[in-house]
């Protein structure tokens, strides 16, 4: 394996506390040395990256995305999602089990992590809470996690049930896995395609009421609230809702291990981004009122928010072409969250680098307990992003290394263009 | 997009709304929205010059255009008006219905569109199940698009005719539209708003040359987010208090099983909403009644109320003939359709 040394940059480490100029070395996949620029002393043989006036950083970590292998390789593989991963700066990402077949075994589990995928950086599969996610039975916890499951959910067809989904929490209570659910009580959104509002009126869709996601979260904390003696840990999904939001923050006042992500989509967009039927604006939970918007950025400033996640969900082409109402839900995320989340947290709405990047990579890792990743202190593993935090670009869908394009980014503005990302010591995504 | 800075109650910018490209063909019409108060003014000034001319004359207008009308839905009103309109300017019409085989396959909406287009189909008018179905024909084959009815979305044709209707009614004499040509007018529209395109396209279109839409029925079939849904439109759930306050009456048909599915008694609909003689005539005598059909009498409105004096329900066809000449004719040679 080779050595590799990153010279010349800023090392933005918040989980080291670490932000100042220092060299990095990366040996057989881990981090071997940290010193002051020019002072490293293992460097020969080494290969060099020169992050002059650039930014070195933790590879960040998106914990949910969908990668849609097995068996829906035609709107994405592993080796695609996560060549779009590496080109959005992400060397983790943890993968949804809503493949065809569910991912809800050991074998799928593997198979998932298996070299022959081709993948670009570490995935890390999430399974599926019940088997095929159908709410009725549950997994194999322990033989999972073995496998390498980070976490279980039934991602897109959420636990309706009380009785399951408290067994659900105290059984990956039990061996230590973090359940996650898409809060979503389908009963309240059949047929629904957007927010329920003055746009979905106006627009005649069908609209999803954010009760349907705050009832749910509000469950699902009582039964957390329960189970207390076991210690479960609840993780909300794309949180849109300023309810589900209040949910969570009062959740972890009162102590419970509650945690959540947003999405870029949710604290950027709302409902008037659907605008005349854009299918690339669609997706579940959908954008929502300005109101849930600003109170996602709320709570990514006040902290209630532990990670940005991007639900990243590809789809060909064909299938968002088609009626709104009948258009599968998703976008894709890995390559505009960082340009997004510098451009809009950072530039615009002021939050320090070190905190935006510790929402990319730090809080993240911690939250599904990826060990030795999250941080580039000595002997974690050699996953960098390098990237130039001044650098003004306009993302292009059609330049995706996703095999999808169902972006509302497209032709956006993005701030912080990716030079370099380094999965476990090997350069993954190198840029001009 | 260039986020251009819109900023919010908390004073910090945030990315502003997307700009629509929408229509792409200065000829078509996807929702009343499309056109200026100005736009509208030209489509019924129109209707009526079209109306008047010779037959023979007419014929030459669109002599040989191809139209395609697309009907995904069945629609015995609707698809005889747009093709008698379109042959009485002297263009061919071709129908393909949700009963012919290529929408029976499942094939898109977009490669039905592109396989009109390459047909020669000029213009295509569509009647689809899904809201927003015009705007993705439109955007696919870029051909002049007429939504005639979309979902539970709009129906811009028919908005048109109905403010044909009421301007013969309210503003005899008068041909065009300007912003105050309704002021003080207040048009009511009862029943099942929720599922309502024609509610839709009349509630965006009414308020624009001066009326104001004063919205009734039960919160199943009217939710209050309604009437925010635009400027000019209030909710007044009491129906007798709204016919009073009303120069223009539209009932829309009630679907019973609708009904039925959000457990609203039939009987107790009737007592409350059902459009009778009596009560026309103690709240709205002076009143012009409007329904976009079918009707279902005795459900909606009497028998005697659809047939009385007040009733322009049959002006409203004849109208309709004549906006939708307007209305193709701007399809297919409109410079820039007087688009908003
Ligand atoms: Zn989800």
């Amino acid at each position: 394996m080779t050595t590799l040394a990153i010279c010349g940059g800023r090392l933005v480490d918040p989980a080291a506390g670490v932000d100042a100029a220092k060299d990095i070395l990366l040996k057989d996949g881990r981090v071997a040395e940290i010193a002051g620029p020019g002072k490293l002393k293992n460097m020969e043989g080494a290969e060099v990256l020169d992050a002059t006036g650039l930014v070195v950083a933790p590879g960040l970590i998106d914990i949910h995305v969908h990668l849609r292998e097995p068996g829906q390789a035609y709107k994405e593989t592993i080796a695609t999602g996560t060549a779009a991963a590496a080109a959005g700066g992400f060397t983790s990402v943890a993968a949804m089990p809503n493949t065809t077949p569910v991912n809800d075994s050991p074998e799928i589990t593997r198979w998932m992590q298996a070299p022959e995928r081709g993948a670009s950086v570490r995935v890390f599969p999430i399974a599926a809470a019940t088997r095929g996610s159908k709410g009725e039975t549950i997994n194999d916890y322990a033989a999972l996690k073995s496998a390498g499951a980070v976490a279980v959910t039934d991602d897109g067809r959420p636990i309706l049930k009380d009785g399951m989904m408290r067994e659900t929490l105290a059984a990956a209570a039990r061996v230590g896995l973090t359940v996650i659910q898409h809060a979503e009580d389908t009963r309240m959104t059949q047929g629904a395609s957007m927010n329920l509002g003055p746009v979905s009126f106006k627009l005649g869709l069908r609209g999803m009421p954010p009760e349907a996601e705050s009832s749910m979260v509000e469950r699902d904390i009582r039964l957390v609230a329960e189970l207390r003696e076991s210690h479960p840990h609840l993780h909300v999904a794309h949180t849109s809702t300023a309810a589900a939001l209040a949910a969570v923050r009062q959740a972890r006042r009162n102590g419970l291990r509650v945690t959540c992500e947003v999405a870029p989509h949710h604290f950027l967009l709302t409902e008037e981004h659907v605008g005349l039927y854009n299918t690339h604006a669609k997706m579940n939970p959908p954008l929502r009122s300005a109101a849930d918007r600003d109170s996602m950025i709320e709570g990514i400033l006040d902290g209630v928010v532990d990670a940005i996640a991007t639900d990243h969900a590809p789809h060909a082409m064909h299938e968002k072409e088609i009626e709104f109402e009948l258009a599968p839900n998703g976008i894709t995320g890995l390559e505009t969250a960082l340009g997004l989340c510098l451009r809009w947290l950072h530039s615009e709405w002021k939050i320090p680098l070190g905190r935006v990047l510790s929402l990319l990579s730090a809080q993240p890792a911690a939250l599904l307990g990826l060990k030795g990743r999250g941080t580039l202190a000595v002997g974690s593993f050699g996953d960098v992003v390098v990237f130039d935090r001044t650098a003004e670009w306009i993302y292009r869908a059609t330049e995706s290394k996703s095999k999808a394009k169902n972006t509302p980014f497209d032709g956006w503005e993005m701030l912080g263009k990716v030079r370099w990302t380094v999965s476990e010591g090997r350069v993954v995504h190198a840029s001009a | 997009m260039k986020p251009a800075i819109v900023t919010t109650r908390r004073q910090r910018s945030t990315p502003p709304a997307p700009v629509s490209s929408f229509p792409y063909h200065p000829g078509s019409l996807l929702s009343v929205l499309d056109l200026t108060v100005d736009g509208v003014s030209q489509l019924l000034i129109r209707a009526t010059e079209l109306e008047n001319e010779d037959p023979i004359g007419r014929d030459h207008i669109l002599a040989k255009r191809r139209i395609a009308l697309l009907f995904y839905e069945s629609s015995t009103r609707t698809r005889t008006s747009f093709e008698l309109a379109c042959k009485a300017l002297g263009a061919d019409t071709t129908l393909v219905s949700s009963l012919s085989s290529s929408i029976e396959k499942g094939e898109s909406v977009k490669d039905t569109g592109l396989t009109l287009r390459a047909l020669g189909a000029e213009a295509i008018i569509l009647r689809h199940n899904s809201s927003g179905a015009a705007w993705l024909l439109e955007e696919s084959t870029r051909l002049p698009v007429i939504n005639a009815g979309d979902g539970m979305h709009e129906h811009p044709t028919q908005a048109l005719l109905d403010l044909r209707t009421i301007l013969t009614h309210l503003r005899p004499g008068l041909v065009g539209v300007a912003p105050d040509t309704l002021a003080g007018v207040t048009v009511m529209i009862t029943g099942d708003i929720l599922h309502s395109r024609v509610a839709r396209s009349n509630m965006q279109l009414l308020p624009r040359v001066g009326a104001r839409v004063l919205l009734c029925g039960p919160k199943e079939l009217l939710p209050e987010q309604a009437a925010r849904s635009g400027p000019g439109i209030e909710i007044e759930r009491d129906f007798d208090a709204a016919l009073a306050q009303s120069q223009a009456v539209m009932m829309l048909r009630i679907q019973a099983e609708r009904l039925a599915g959000l457990q609203l008694d039939l009987d107790e609909y009737k007592a409350n909403y059902q459009l009778t003689g009596q009560r026309l005539a103690a709240h709205a005598p002076a009143a012009v009644v409007l329904h976009p059909g079918p009707i279902i009498r005795g459900m909606e409105i009497t028998a005697g109320v659809a047939d009385g004096v007040q009733s322009a329900i049959l002006e409203q066809v004849t109208n309709g003939l004549a906006i939708r000449m307007a209305v193709m004719e701007r399809a297919l040679t409109a410079e820039n359709g007087g688009r908003a």
